[in-house]
């Protein structure tokens, strides 16, 4: 591929969202009349930037790669992604927008009425996104690696500069219009490529190159058991991430903040079909990929593959363009809720320490990345998915619904739930990708279910530490508010 | 998938964590070998510590949850076979041995609770009352003697610290009522903590900030005046101040939503533009991610008004306010600045600190108030000079569970 080609989108991008960042809102009103109600953020546009902000590198790329690899074994992932957004949607999202905590450890706080959990849940918050970040580097150091030759670090420290100055010089000031961008981007720069390769298949009449049926890898098809295990993660998993919970306080009430849920399962539901297209059109007609090891790589290299010419340049300047639109989105709105948590448990809550803060969460997850190799993004994701569903999920449902919850129980339950997922994690990565049991592999099954029994079993056990409070913030979390005043 | 790198990064993630945890109670228990001193000081240091610790928990006032974990300090304290710790109205808690003689406890002390002076009821005379009640049929197998003695708040008494052991001797007794006196000094000490809540809580309210007669004044002459000319809008001008006047004296809340003071900051500047004319301009730029912050009531509008009447309409020819709201990590920033006149710093400063009432109360009035509700370092920051105009800056907390808007 040309190299110029990544290089331009890449740069492209990168300005394209520091101008959205810095100008977006840039447009003042100069007359005196103006109504608040124009201004508030609209479920579509909130909906589409919480889409454009948890597309991350695992959608864009890994899912379509796992696909490749493994057939109708990898369509939960997508399946999962999604449908955690409806477990968001019944148990979490009103309550959590009606709380008016911004952060989960605020959350927890206001909750349980005790420092020491919202010191336990900071520290989970920010395990977790670390945790998350890592991934998107690795999907950038792949995808500079591929689309240009440069060496692998490149993509990472690339990615993290253009993040922290955006963050740090205050270019995430109208984060919702740059995070709505960003998800119309990966639609279209998905969307525009595969149609186009469609169709020309559609007029070619080329033949198959191999059965879409079998695996190129001749790979094993999932047991029941990793099946459910990995659904547990994504569905629970979702309802803990930092940086989509954060969007929801952008609605200005709680049914706004249900209508936007549904909007995002729709978006969501819409952009996963295109990978699963990537992946499927790869399977039939470029099994070559997965068995080279590059299937991580195949929506990058499909339309060149497979249009070539000049044509194809610009289709993967494109996707190149929608790949760093994914690992810029998710990254940046990850250091701005990490930044958010530190700065305010750690430096104080100061201007200077949340930018102190936001280079901390960026380059921490630098370190990690450029220590460590990419190999199966969906999956590394799908592991940053169990451990939140096994630590910030049980707290979250159970906080939200259930009044016995103690602040003891809500520790016991996190520590337990991250040691057991954690070990999990440890015990994997010493035995090595072969020699792991599946039940190791994939924990969530077992580590969620503990981790919530042994909430509620501490909890029931310390049953005079529920907070005195109680009645009056379950009324808070369960009841509608009153109207925002946006209409006369 | 197993092998993937978030596995290191993981592992090396929850070995650091081993690590901290294991340093952390290493050092907790060198430290608490250190030092032991001799055998005086560490009874010293005993008693002080249990005295300590049980004061923690009476900080809340005489109620069961502190109460039962005072009494266990404070039996260890007192060394007796139980310790119960009542209010008027029943026992509190109940600490050791001889819980059956719970029920008979607030008979023994109702004496005490009357009269207000130490009792020591003999073990006979406590099971005797107790069999009289029918609540125990067996004797058991020790018998123990009661010291009872009242907990006096100020003149009232409020409760009972008793004691129960074998026998009662002078050194319990007088440790008993000393006990007592000292939980006294607590439930006083609690009492004190929750009215000087009650008092910054009435502070606040008073603190929050009027509409100043001047604008009502001026208003209303300024409606007056279009009356004959343009009735229209002059009933429109009234609808407004209507709108604006029941926003500002609601009386539920101290708390509304950014959103809802813009409205209300629209309304006022509505009303002064009929008065001013084309000579205020505006021009906003507000982030909707912050339009549902949560902030204290009416602290946007006079700072507003102070640009207009300060800044304004001491000033020649036109006027330009902008009003801005930002996101800022954990804070949501919204900055009023104005083209005026300024002020002089060195005068703004004392009337910020309350030593002399200039012209800006309203700005005294809105930073005391924010210092009150989000701590000492969240007040206005206000930059300006004589004939530089003014810029005041406000960072509010996004997350306020607390604060109802």
């Amino acid at each position: 591929m040309n190299p110029v080609v990544g290089i331009a989108a890449f740069v492209a991008v990168s300005l394209a969202t520091a101008a959205f960042g810095f100008y977006g809102l840039r447009i003042s009103r100069t007359t005196g009349d103006f109504y608040v109600a124009s201004r508030t953020v609209r479920p579509w546009w909130n909906a589409s930037a919480i889409g454009g902000e948890y597309l991350s590198a695992a959608s864009f790329l890994g899912v379509a790669g796992l696909i490749l690899l493994s057939g109708t074994d990898a369509l939960w992932f997508p399946v999962g992604y999604t449908a955690g957004y409806l477990m968001l949607l019944l148990f979490v999202a009103a309550p959590l927008r009606r709380s008016g905590a911004y952060t989960i450890p605020d959350f927890t706080e206001a909750r349980l009425d005790s420092r020491a959990a919202r010191r336990v849940t900071s520290l989970v918050v920010v395990m977790v996104g670390w945790l998350y970040i890592v991934p998107q580097l690795h999907g950038a150091a792949l995808a500079i690696r591929i689309t240009t030759g440069l060496p692998a670090w490149v993509g990472q420290v690339a990615v993290v500069a253009v993040v922290c100055f955006t963050v740090i010089a205050g270019g995430m000031r109208s984060i919702t219009f740059v995070q709505a961008f960003q998800y119309w981007l990966k639609l279209t720069a998905l969307a525009v490529p595969i149609l186009f390769i469609l169709f020309m298949l559609a007029s070619n009449g080329t033949p198959a190159a191999a059965d879409a049926a079998v695996n190129p890898t001749g790979a094993p098809a999932a047991g029941p058991y990793q099946t459910i295990s990995l659904l547990v993660a994504l569905l629970f998993g979702t309802l803990g991430l930092p940086h989509v919970l954060v969007r929801f306080y952008t609605n200005p009430d709680g049914q706004s903040a249900r209508r936007t849920t549904l909007i995002v399962l729709g978006l969501l539901s819409v952009f996963y079909l295109l990978p699963t297209a990537y992946g499927l059109t790869g399977r039939t007609f470029a099994p070559g990929l997965a068995q080279s090891g590059q299937a991580d790589a195949l929506v990058l290299l499909l339309p060149g593959r497979m249009v070539g010419g000049m044509a194809g340049d610009l289709l993967s300047a494109l996707v190149v363009a929608g790949a760093f639109a994914a690992f810029l989105s998710t990254t940046s709105g990850l250091v701005v809720s990490l930044a958010g948590v530190i700065s305010q448990d750690l430096l104080g809550g100061s201007v200077r320490g949340f930018r102190w803060a936001a280079l901390i969460s960026a380059l921490v997850p630098l370190g990690i990345a450029s220590m460590t190799d990419s190999l199966a993004l969906a999956g590394s994701v799908g592991l940053v998915f169990a451990f939140t569903a096994s630590t910030i999920c049980p707290v979250l449902l159970l906080g939200i619904w259930w009044r016995g919850l103690t602040d003891a129980g809500a520790i016991a339950g996190m520590v337990t739930g991250g040691v057991l997922c954690g070990g999990a994690m440890v015990a994997g990565s010493v035995l090595g990708a072969a020699g792991t049991p599946s039940w190791l592999a994939l924990p969530a099954a077992w580590t969620v279910p503990a981790a919530f029994a042994v909430m509620v079993l501490v909890s029931r056990a310390t049953r005079d530490r529920v907070p005195r409070t109680i009645t009056r913030l379950m009324t808070r979390l369960h009841t509608p508010e009153r109207p925002l005043a946006t209409e006369r | 998938m197993p092998d993937s790198p978030l596995f290191t990064a993981a592992a090396v993630a929850v070995i650091a964590m081993a690590i901290a945890v294991v340093v952390a109670v290493g050092l907790q228990v060198l430290r608490s070998f250190r030092e032991l001193g001799t055998d005086a000081e560490q009874a010293t240091y005993k008693t002080l510590h249990a005295a300590s610790r049980a004061g923690q928990h009476l900080r809340t006032g005489l109620n069961p949850a502190g109460a039962a974990k005072a009494s266990r300090q404070l039996r260890s304290l007192l060394g007796s076979d139980a310790l119960a710790i009542t209010d008027t109205a029943g026992v509190l808690a109940w600490d050791g041995a001889g819980e059956d003689l719970k029920p008979v406890l607030m008979e023994l002390a109702a004496g005490v609770l009357d009269g207000g002076h130490t009792a020591v009821i003999p073990a006979g005379e406590v099971q005797e009352l107790l069999h009289g009640t029918g609540a125990v049929a067996a004797r058991p197998e020790v018998e123990r003697a009661a010291v009872i003695a009242p907990i006096r708040a100020g003149t009232r008494v409020v409760g009972v610290v008793a004691a129960f052991a074998p026998s009662a001797g002078a050194g319990l007794v007088r440790a008993t009522s000393e006990v007592a006196d000292w939980v006294a000094a607590q439930v006083e000490l609690a009492e004190l903590d929750a009215s000087r809540t009650l008092l910054m809580e009435a502070e606040v309210r008073a603190l929050r900030a009027q509409i100043s007669p001047h604008f009502i004044y001026n208003s209303l002459n300024a409606i007056a005046s279009f009356i004959n000319t343009d009735p229209v809008r002059a009933r429109e001008l009234v609808v407004e101040f209507a709108d604006f006047t029941r926003y500002s004296f609601r009386r539920h809340g101290d708390f509304t939503t950014l959103a809802e003071e813009l409205r209300c900051i629209d309304r006022y500047l509505l009303l002064e533009r009929a008065r001013f004319g084309d000579r205020v301009q505006v021009s906003l730029r507000i982030a909707p991610e912050v339009l549902s912050t949560v902030i204290p009531f009416l602290s946007l509008q006079p700072l507003v008004e102070n640009a207009v009447r300060h800044g304004l309409e001491a000033k020649e020819g036109p006027g330009h306010i902008s009003i801005t709201a930002n996101d800022s990590g954990a804070y949501a920033e919204v900055t009023i600045e104005d083209d005026g006149v300024g002020m002089d710093p060195e005068q703004l400063r004392s009337v910020l600190a309350g030593h002399s009432d200039g012209d800006h109360v309203g700005l005294r009035n809105v930073d005391t108030r924010l210092r009150q509700v989000y701590g000492e370092d969240n007040g206005l920051v206000i930059e300006t000079a004589p004939g530089e105009g003014t810029l005041i800056t406000m960072r509010v907390p996004k997350s306020q569970p607390r604060h109802d808007a």
